[in-house]
């Protein structure tokens, strides 16, 4: 706030305020104003407060021993862990990004190098904003049709897939963002010297823009990491200690913590609080750690 | 750099004898991949529509425009309506921006206005990670935290000081005070859109030419009226692009909304009431479904998919056009 607020800077002359000549009506829908700012950023920081306190209070309760090292337990019955469910989690997240990631890049390089100007690109670049938003939901729907029923089973494919289509749009968005930072010279640099473009691009544009590329991806990640309503019908769920195969439910942190918290079985309803910690956990750090790579690229 | 102009002078007398032409085949691959992968995103959400049209289409052609109407939700007997649902859906995301709307405008413009220079970043910081808690934690945070307490301090005292009023007396009437219905929806929706809301909003106000706020500085106007007067029409458009972002995520909005809004398959004129959302039916029933039901879920699907689109592209539009201008 560097610009003069005319309530607290002293009078220029006759010593008193010029709060004191400031219409009542005035001052008071100011200090409203001032007052209603503050307070609502503090509900936000409150909010934010209280959910973690709720994580950590309640999921260091659900910690043992045998969280990372069991799978899930019958209903019911006691003991076990998420290590299942963790490692499902993981698996699933990898396809996801692993898929994504190639097709996102690309399809960012598209609108950023090949695609400046053109018609089809300022589509795309319009479709993929609504498909960034679109209710996750549907993606669900989506892949149910197109994978779950043609093959009879809920499977890791299809939940991965699923997480690819929510993460790419991701990607696609801050590629095409950062490459467009890039300055043109750069690449007229590389042409110059007799590099055909898709040289130029990989040589030049893409490792200026490196930074700003791997920011999106781990956007992406923490973005898909705690997704649930498209695994619900896809991956779904699967009480079982994983089995190396991804044809057939398989079990993950999101789908598990919806499925245990709102079970009537104690056990279960700590083990999803304890799931619930570790996957916020993980996912604030990788926003954490997406902002830093972006701040360091930024002050280069 | 003596070394350098002998490598372009060898460089030349190489080119002289072997030629290289550049690689074509690589060249035109790599464009071939890069269009096609940006074909991909519209091939997506093209396939996205195809198949919730496709799975819906049984249940439009069974109940015929009927359907949208129709408050029918009997899995016995098969008969299906979206109305509920679709009132449920508006209605928690209206709460979701009458609660949140202000709120993130407070947010923002205490942030580029009001924030001492020092605590600027810690708090943007707070409010963005807002934006990165799973919705899952949201629903666990809103059933279990937040709907004890509000219906202990909200729902109990308002239901009997409203009880046997008129309007508000059905409005604000909370039959069961268990703390979850439609209103507890909105209210973790609103909080849920503020940091969408607010970063757009406090980077609309960022790029507003700081020259306009000082004259108005300058003349005298306090905060009150140079955010009113000055810094609100400068950005209304793209303030209200961003709450129209808002409202499209709210409206699909699922886990949090089937923590908190009770799965109630009934229409009820209170908003303290449990309802039931588009997407939080979907949630609940999905797995379970078949047949006719299956169908008239993807039909619910297809309503939902029709109007967060249109929604989320009058917001582009006018994010977009806001940009430019």
């Amino acid at each position: 706030m560097d610009a003069v607020n005319p309530l607290t800077e002293a009078a220029p002359r006759g010593g008193a305020p010029i709060g004191s000549r400031v219409r009542p009506s005035r001052r008071l829908a100011d200090r409203t104003l001032r007052i209603a700012c503050l307070l609502a950023t503090i509900i936000g920081a409150v909010v934010l407060g209280s959910i973690l306190l709720m994580l950590i209070v309640e999921g260091l309760r659900g910690f043992s021993a045998t969280l990372l090292t069991q799978p899930t337990p019958g209903p019911g019955s006691e003991g076990g862990g998420i290590a299942n469910a963790v490692l499902g989690s993981l698996i699933l997240t990898l396809i996801g990004i692993v898929v994504a990631t190639p097709i996102g890049v690309m399809a960012g390089t598209y609108l950023a190098e090949y695609g400046r100007g053109s018609k089809l690109a300022d589509l795309i670049r319009f479709l993929n904003d609504v498909l960034l938003s679109a209710p996750s939901i549907l993606i669900g729907l989506f892949v149910y049709t197109l994978m779950v029923r043609p093959m009879g089973t809920y499977s890791g494919w299809a939940g991965g897939v699923a997480l690819a289509i929510i993460a790419t749009p991701v990607i696609v968005r801050t590629t095409e963002d950062m490459l467009r930072l890039v300055p043109g010279t750069l690449r007229e640099a590389g042409a110059a010297l007799g590099a055909p473009t898709s040289r130029v691009i990989m040589s030049v544009t893409w490792r200026a823009a490196s930074a700003g590329i791997v920011t999106g991806v781990i956007l992406a990640l923490a973005r898909i990491a705690g997704e649930t309503a498209p695994l619900l019908f896809t991956a779904l769920n699967n009480n079982s200690w994983f089995n190396a195969n991804l044809m057939g439910g398989v079990a993950n942190l999101p789908v598990m913590i919806y499925q245990f918290a709102l079970s009537p079985y104690p056990n279960w309803q700590s083990l999803a609080w304890a799931g619930a910690l570790l996957i916020t956990m993980a996912i604030l750090a990788l926003s954490v750690v997406a902002r830093l790579v972006i701040k360091t690229e930024r002050a280069r | 750099m003596a070394s350098l102009t002998e490598q372009i002078a060898l460089a030349r007398s190489d080119a002289g004898i072997v030629r290289r032409p550049p690689s074509k085949g690589l060249d035109g691959l790599f464009r071939a991949a890069s269009y096609g992968s940006a074909l991909v995103v519209l091939l997506v959400l093209a396939g996205i529509l195809g198949s919730i049209a496709y799975g819906g289409w049984p249940a439009f052609r069974e109940f015929g425009p009927g359907f949208v109407t129709s408050t029918a939700w009997n899995i016995g007997t098969e008969q299906f309506g979206a109305w509920v649902a679709i009132v449920g859906t508006l209605a928690s995301a209206l709460i979701a921006l009458l609660i949140g709307v202000p709120l993130s405008l407070a947010i923002a413009v205490y942030l580029t206005q009001l924030c001492p220079g020092w605590a600027r970043k810690p708090v943007a910081m707070t409010i963005e990670l807002l934006a990165a808690v799973p919705s899952i934690i949201y629903g666990m945070w809103g059933l279990f935290i937040f709907a004890p307490l509000f219906a202990r301090f909200v729902q109990v005292p308002v239901s009997n000081l409203v009880e046997g009023l008129p309007i508000v007396g059905t409005l604000l009437y909370a039959r069961v005070p268990s703390g979850v219905g439609i209103l507890t929806a909105g209210i973790i929706l609103a909080i849920m859109i503020v940091p969408f809301v607010a970063s757009i909003t406090r980077d609309m106000l960022d790029q507003i030419p700081t020259i306009l706020r000082e004259s108005a500085y300058g003349i005298g106007c306090t905060t009150w009226e140079v955010v009113r007067h000055v810094l609100v029409p400068q950005a209304s458009v793209s303030i209200i692009g961003a709450i129209m972002l808002g409202l499209g995520r709210a409206l699909g909005e699922t886990m949090a909304v089937t923590f908190v809004i009770g799965n109630a398959n009934r229409l009820s004129a209170s908003i303290f009431d449990p309802g039931s959302t588009i997407a939080s039916r979907i949630a609940n029933e999905f797995n379970e479904a078949d047949g006719m039901q299956l169908n008239a879920l993807m039909a619910l699907g297809c309503i939902l998919f029709v109007i967060t689109v249109i929604v989320l592209i009058v917001a582009r539009l006018l994010v977009r056009r806001a940009k430019v201008a």
